[in-house]
């Protein structure tokens, strides 16, 4: 069956992206050699959150098994703007795949200067927008808020030719409202969900674990979750969706699909198993089949009852 | 692009049989069956899952565990991997139970090995190996692979009692092997680091080249006697770990100069200059 489709123009040879921060193509390549490129999990790479300046990181622990998922604290490393296009972005522009860069900023006038930047590179297909960050003018999280995210999008839009996609937050109320908002603003694509805000305790020491004092919960246990607001965003917006959160193979990827996302991308099961963008792609087909669709295009054109 | 000369995983989560467990003192220890990986080097480990049950137990265990290699048999084709297990949480129960006939998830071998003496200290006359508990595991398969280099090394190793020493007979064999037992059960009554500080005493320091693991508070001990001492050192930390190849950033450990490595790609073994603190992430 072919597989092949698009999210927002950048053309895909399956539905099976990852989740920004959940694959380091350059760490792998130490691992597993060339293995990685000849395999490539993925039908479009997502890049880790790039900042405009160097960030270390939170301190340890950063990680908490939690029952059917994992939550995290991590905090966003990465080298900063600059030494990220000098560096690590060369390379990933030499992956196999098209290329979509997460950026994070806490004004529009860093996250314009990010995205303008990014656009110069050659080789990048597309850009997300990571909003949930405070904005250090308001002090409100930009993707809790539609009016917030519609003023950013269309500072943003006149920017670039590339496609913007943006990264939803799951902890509002209504995501399918600041989705409208981010449609209004321009946005050409919706990327969900992100993971939700989660403690782990410590109760031996009566402390929280977690370095940061909290993290944000992924994996199948937020599945149920990720597929009431993918569902709910993609019947109140045009723009096409990247669905995500707790897809651990085929027939969890088409759950997303059949709810309404125009393609999938796998998170926290890479951490479990390295092929699993592979192990997805492959099992789509089947898993297509046993449904009764002839296509990916008619899954994906195809509406709930 | 960084490229090592460390052994390179096959890229997959493979299907491997348990050929053989059983008791060693307060550990248990199984032996997988690898058909398709490499040889690990000394230090390296891997990601595994117990076949059967995994999030069986109200959704837990969910990750895989990293978890060092203790001596490698075999050949490429049919590598006999061993590792020792301490029972101390939900993933480790379920590989604890292990039997043969089962099978494990296994992902790896992953990591930075340990380096060989001379790489460390070109004037190094040999080696000194300083395990605790658990953390033997690594240091069995380095002092296999000193004894094949033809390196004298001297291997101290601390336990909390007689009941948790088991397997050290089986991975050492018995020369040159010193033990601490912290009630004093036999052995040097008290830590294992008290033995270091006696060999580093009637050593020149200088040509001394020490490797060690164990619980994170016996490794800092080690850490600043060896800073102290002048005497170079590598430890294998252990950190709580998602992936092992570099894609959860999670296993973060402070470096000196205020940023992190993280630890299954840049350690598990590490330079003992290289970090703020073998303590970090630890229960104050």
């Amino acid at each position: 069956m072919d597989l092949s489709t698009e999210i927002c123009g950048i053309p895909l040879d399956s539905p099976v992206l990852n989740g920004s921060g959940t694959f380091d193509p350059l760490a792998a390549r130490r691992a597993f050699g060339d293995a990685l490129i000849e395999d490539f999990p993925f039908a479009a790479f997502v890049s880790k959150t790039i900042t405009r300046k160097t960030r270390v990181g939170n301190p340890p622990h950063r990680l908490w098994e939690a029952p059917s998922g994992l939550i995290n604290s991590i905090g966003l490393p990465n080298p900063g703007l600059e030494a990220f296009v000098a560096g690590d972005l060369i390379e990933l522009t030499g992956l196999p795949v098209p290329l979509i860069v997460s950026v994070m900023a806490d004004s529009a006038e860093e996250f314009s200067l990010l995205v303008e930047t990014i656009s110069e590179v050659d080789g990048v297909a597309g850009i997300e927008l990571n909003v949930s960050c405070p904005n250090v003018h308001s002090g409100l999280i930009v993707g809790e808020q539609p009016k917030e995210t519609e003023a950013l999008m269309k500072e943003l839009r006149p920017l670039t030719d590339l496609p913007l996609i943006i990264k939803l937050t799951p902890n509002v109320a209504n995501p399918h409202e600041v989705a409208i908002a981010a449609e209004a603003g321009g946005a050409d694509g919706i990327s969900m969900i992100n993971t939700i805000k989660a403690a782990a305790i410590d109760r031996v020491h009566s402390r929280t674990w977690l370095g940061a004092g909290a993290g944000g919960l992924s994996g199948p246990a937020v599945r149920p979750i990720a597929l009431a607001q993918v569902r709910a965003v993609s019947t109140a917006v045009e723009i096409p969706v990247i669905g995500m959160g707790g897809v651990e193979d085929a027939d969890t990827a088409l759950e997303f699909i059949l709810a309404g996302a125009r393609v999938v991308a796998i998170g926290t099961e890479n951490f479990r198993d390295p092929q699993a963008g592979s192990k997805v792609r492959k099992g789509l087909a089947g898993a297509l089949e046993r449904r009764g669709f002839e296509s990916l295009q008619a899954a994906q054109a195809s509406t709930l009852s | 692009m960084v490229v090592d000369d460390r052994p390179i995983a096959p890229f997959n989560r493979r299907e491997c049989a348990v050929a053989e467990t059983h008791p060693a003192g307060g550990y248990r220890v199984f032996t997988l069956v690898d058909e398709q990986g490499p040889e690990p080097d000394p230090g390296q480990f891997y990601m595994l899952t117990a076949g059967d049950h995994w999030q069986g137990e109200a959704g837990r265990p969910y990750l895989p565990r990293a978890i060092s290699v203790a001596a490698v048999t075999g050949n490429p084709g049919a590598l006999r991997l061993m590792f020792l297990i301490d029972e101390v949480g939900p993933g480790t129960r379920l590989m604890a139970a292990l039997e043969p006939g089962q099978t494990c998830l296994l992902a790896g071998p992953f990591g930075r090995p340990f380096s060989m003496p001379k790489a460390l200290n070109p004037k190094a006359a040999g080696a000194i190996l300083v395990g605790g508990g658990i953390g033997i595991a690594p240091l069995a398969i380095l002092r296999r692979a000193l004894v094949k280099r033809g390196v004298p090394s001297r291997t101290l190793l601390g336990f909390r009692d007689r009941a948790h020493s088991g397997g050290v007979d089986e991975l050492f064999g018995c020369e040159e092997t010193r033990l601490a037992f912290e009630d004093g059960s036999s052995g040097h009554r008290g830590y294992v680091t008290d033995l270091l500080l006696k060999v580093l005493a009637g050593d020149d320091p200088g040509g001394a080249v020490v490797y060690s693991c164990g619980p994170p508070m016996m490794l800092e001990a080690v850490r600043s006697i060896c800073a102290e001492s002048g005497t170079a050192c590598e430890l294998a930390l252990e950190s709580p770990m998602a992936c092992g190849f570099g894609a959860c950033f999670g296993c973060a450990v402070p470096k000196t100069d205020g940023t992190y490595l993280r630890l299954c790609v840049d350690g598990p073994v590490v330079s003992g200059d290289e970090i703020a603190s073998a303590m970090a992430g630890e229960a104050a």
